[in-house]
């Protein structure tokens, strides 16, 4: 075989590259430009998803390469959702995440509507209320043990101060009434200034001349807030939300490090459930079914509270 | 011969023992636990290295994450690990899965006899399936639960007499189980040297294995046995007996009453920690964490006894195995070295330095010796609980089943959701539902 490409010019070969993309219509140069970001989306999210629920449908279990994989239809689905100690899971799921959204929303906004004010050292303040949100998740839940640590913990001290109870007479991840909670005070702690910042911003978007307009026409303080104030940051208020949601539906570091799902099982949240049915109990098939269930429930919300976030916008 | 043909000879063989050292030295990775008997290993290691021209590189995983970590490298074939000190409870899925190599030809090869190791040790750590001369490992690591006690604070006059009078009988290591929930309520609360001390470190730890590890360590002793000895797999009646509900009720009520504050999750470091710091009376633990109070400062020097687990209400007397077995991972590419790494471990005088270093031989002629039992404050307890182990399922599905295990019983003890009745029902129908899946049922 000979190489014909010997003694070419070289400043020839992009000069016909150059002729040959300019041979290509428009329609065509997009896919050579959007081909490779389409290959990476379906090598790395939709095959990896097809795949899931292929898996799914059969009794595949990861630890048994050898073990013959049986197609098994629907059951995993119907094992999943009737077993009791998943809809368990999902109760706890539940109330951490309805709590946490219902708590880091308030005390973050008040934190954004206090901060928007002009005072001084404003800004330091700032800095140190977005502290804990810079940390490590697993770090967080590592040392809020020892705060909640009934012998030696802060957290319990400081109740014991203001309640005058001994601060070894009651465990905060020890308990089963009182872990639920302990883990919805961590999070509030480490992710409210993620929402104080977001409202700031929605705050700060609102023209001061809209304020202006509202003091000439002798609105009260109460009454700017709830007809100026709230109106214009609901939608980034709402984004909060949105983005919290979805963190804290697939929560998981932050409590194992904090309670490991326990007490029993009362803070086993369903990521936490998941990952022990893919990876210690090593049910794979099972476990894709559960993760296809979850991914369709937050996909689904998900959805249903964008299209009422673009409706509070466009109003 | 001349002294040039002398010095060519010399060169030859020289070049040719360069050659074939530089062809066999590999650098080998071992894969355990990270704790102090690992600590020790990499200190005998060096022997190894030195004798066989191998490098020793070791990977040590804390115990929480360690069955997660190296079982993903495990069902991945990966190659990080050529030799691997494996849980006893993964035998079986490491036999049946192809992770580990079988032994039986090496070992007949090497002239290494299972019957020089202790028998309870060649059951957990190397035989799949259980009871057959199938061989997998090589006994590494004797472990078996037991307990410590605060010998400094049983030898008090005062706590003495006060005991004594409330219980009629001497205060010293307990012999059975009641004995044992009688001194841990003696001790709760009681102020010792102006600090609040409490009865009893015991395993709750919900995430990896800690709790069932605890809660079979008693139920054993009191008739709790894993299926119908007739009828493998059939446990009803069994698991959920009499005597394993009286048992798990023991346990919590030992919980309840007994463990200090937020003793929710604990482990063998919180046991360790719980002890040390002088907060308990009594600990539950591994028998590996034992030399370490020997040279604590605090509980060290003669304060702290060792007995061996206590006895059920009919006198049955069982222990949780622990330990492990030093397997060869079946997809390394340096087998032959890592099989000669066992050959070497497995010699006597090898086995008697990896006693006196901290580890827990197997070796009957290291265990059976007569020194063995004056050679450390805790061996003859080590030799007593050694010789009443069990253990827990050591199936292809080990792990499912013990997170069974670990929910029910988390539950019940810590939780307190539910009976004791419920919480081995419904470990029943977990194992029963584990087995249909696996075909066993």
């Amino acid at each position: 075989m000979t190489d014909d490409t010997k003694g070419r010019n070289p400043a020839a070969a992009p000069l016909a590259l150059g002729r040959k993309v300019r041979g290509l219509s428009d329609r065509a140069l997009a896919w050579v430009f959007i081909a490779p970001t389409i290959f990476l989306l379906l090598a790395i999210n939709i095959f990896p998803l097809i795949w899931t629920v292929w898996l799914s449908l059969t009794n595949y279990r990861a630890n048994r390469l050898n073990a013959e994989v049986k197609w098994v239809g629907l059951r995993n689905y119907e094992r999943i959702l009737t077993d009791p100690d998943i809809w368990y899971s999902m109760q706890a799921t539940a109330h951490f995440l309805i709590w946490t959204l219902v708590l880091q929303v308030l005390i973050g906004f008040g934190l954004a509507y206090l901060i928007n004010r002009k005072f001084k050292g404003n800004d330091l303040w700032t800095t140190i209320i977005v502290l804990p949100m810079m940390l490590s998740p697993a770090v967080v839940g590592n040392f809020w043990t020892f705060l909640y640590q009934p012998q030696i913990g802060l957290f319990n001290y400081v109740i014991a101060f203001f309640t005058g109870a001994d601060p070894a007479s009651f465990s905060m991840i020890g308990d089963v009434n009182l872990a639920p909670w302990a883990i919805v005070i961590v999070d509030t702690w480490m992710w409210t200034p993620f929402v104080m910042l977001i409202c700031l911003a929605g705050l700060r978007s609102i023209p001061d001349s809209i304020y202006e307009a509202a003091e000439c026409d002798r609105a009260s303080a109460w009454r700017q807030f709830w007809t100026i104030t709230i109106p214009m940051a609901l939608p980034f208020l709402m984004l909060a939300v949105l983005f919290r949601g979805i963190e804290n539906f697939k929560m998981f570091d932050l409590v194992v490090q904090l309670t490991g799902g326990g007490p029993g099982s009362i803070t086993e949240l369903t990521s936490i459930n998941l990952k022990r049915e893919a990876f210690e109990k090593w049910r794979t098939g099972f476990a894709s079914a559960y993760a296809v269930i979850l991914f369709v429930t937050v996909f689904g919300l998900a959805s249903i509270y964008v299209k009422a976030l673009n409706k509070v916008k466009e109003r | 011969m001349n002294i040039a043909k002398l010095a060519a000879a010399s060169a030859v063989s020289a070049l040719a023992l360069g050659w074939a050292q530089s062809a066999q030295a590999e650098d080998l990775t071992l894969c355990w636990a990270s704790w102090d008997p690992a600590n020790a290993l990499v200190e005998l290691s060096k022997d190894f290295e030195a004798k066989s021209g191998h490098s020793m590189n070791f990977e040590f995983v804390p115990w929480p994450n360690f069955a997660d970590r190296m079982l993903n490298e495990l069902n991945s074939g990966g190659k990080l690990c050529d030799l691997m000190i494996g849980d006893s409870q993964w035998i079986g899925g490491s036999a049946e899965n192809g992770h580990y190599i079988k032994l039986n030809d090496f070992f007949e090869q090497e002239g290494i006899q299972m019957s020089d190791f202790i028998d309870a040790t060649v059951t957990g750590y190397s035989e799949w399936p259980k009871n057959t001369p199938n061989y997998w490992a090589l006994p590494a690591f004797g472990d078996v639960v037991g307990w410590t006690y605060r010998k400094d604070w049983f030898e008090r006059p005062e706590l003495q007499a006060e005991f004594k009078e409330k219980h009629g009988r001497d205060l010293k290591a307990p012999t059975t189980f009641a004995e044992l929930k009688d001194i841990a309520e003696f001790f709760q609360n009681r102020e010792i040297d102006g600090k609040t001390v409490y009865g009893a470190s015991i395993y709750t730890e919900r995430g990896s294995e800690g709790i069932t590890m605890g809660v079979m360590d008693v139920l054993y002793s009191f008739g709790f046995q894993y299926e119908n000895p007739d009828e493998p797999y059939s446990m009803d009646g069994f698991v959920n007996s009499a005597g394993a509900v009286a048992g798990l009720e023991y346990y919590k009520e030992l919980y309840d009453c007994c463990t200090p504050p937020g003793s929710s999750n604990g482990y063998m470091s919180e046991g360790i920690d719980a002890f040390k710091s002088g907060q308990v009376a009594l600990q539950m633990n591994f028998a590996f964490t034992w030399p370490g109070f020997e040279n604590d400062a605090n509980v060290g020097g003669g304060k702290t006894g060792y007995f061996v687990n206590p006895a059920g209400p009919d006198g049955a007397q069982f222990a949780q195995l622990g330990g492990q077995g030093i397997s060869v991972v079946s997809y390394s590419d340096k087998k032959d070295a890592a099989l000669e790494y066992i050959k070497w471990f497995a010699q006597p005088e090898v086995q008697a330095k990896w006693w006196e270093m901290g580890g827990f031989s197997c070796l009957k002629a290291v265990t059976l010796d007569p020194s063995f039992p004056a050679s450390q404050p805790y061996a003859q307890t080590f030799l007593d609980s050694m010789a009443i182990v069990k253990d827990f399922w050591a199936e292809p599905s080990y792990a499912t089943l013990l997170q069974a295990a670990q929910r029910r019983f988390h539950d019940y003890v810590v939780a307190g959701n539910g009976t004791a009745q419920e919480a081995l029902d419904g470990l029943v129908e977990d194992w029963t539902e584990t087995f249909e899946d696996d075909g066993k049922l």
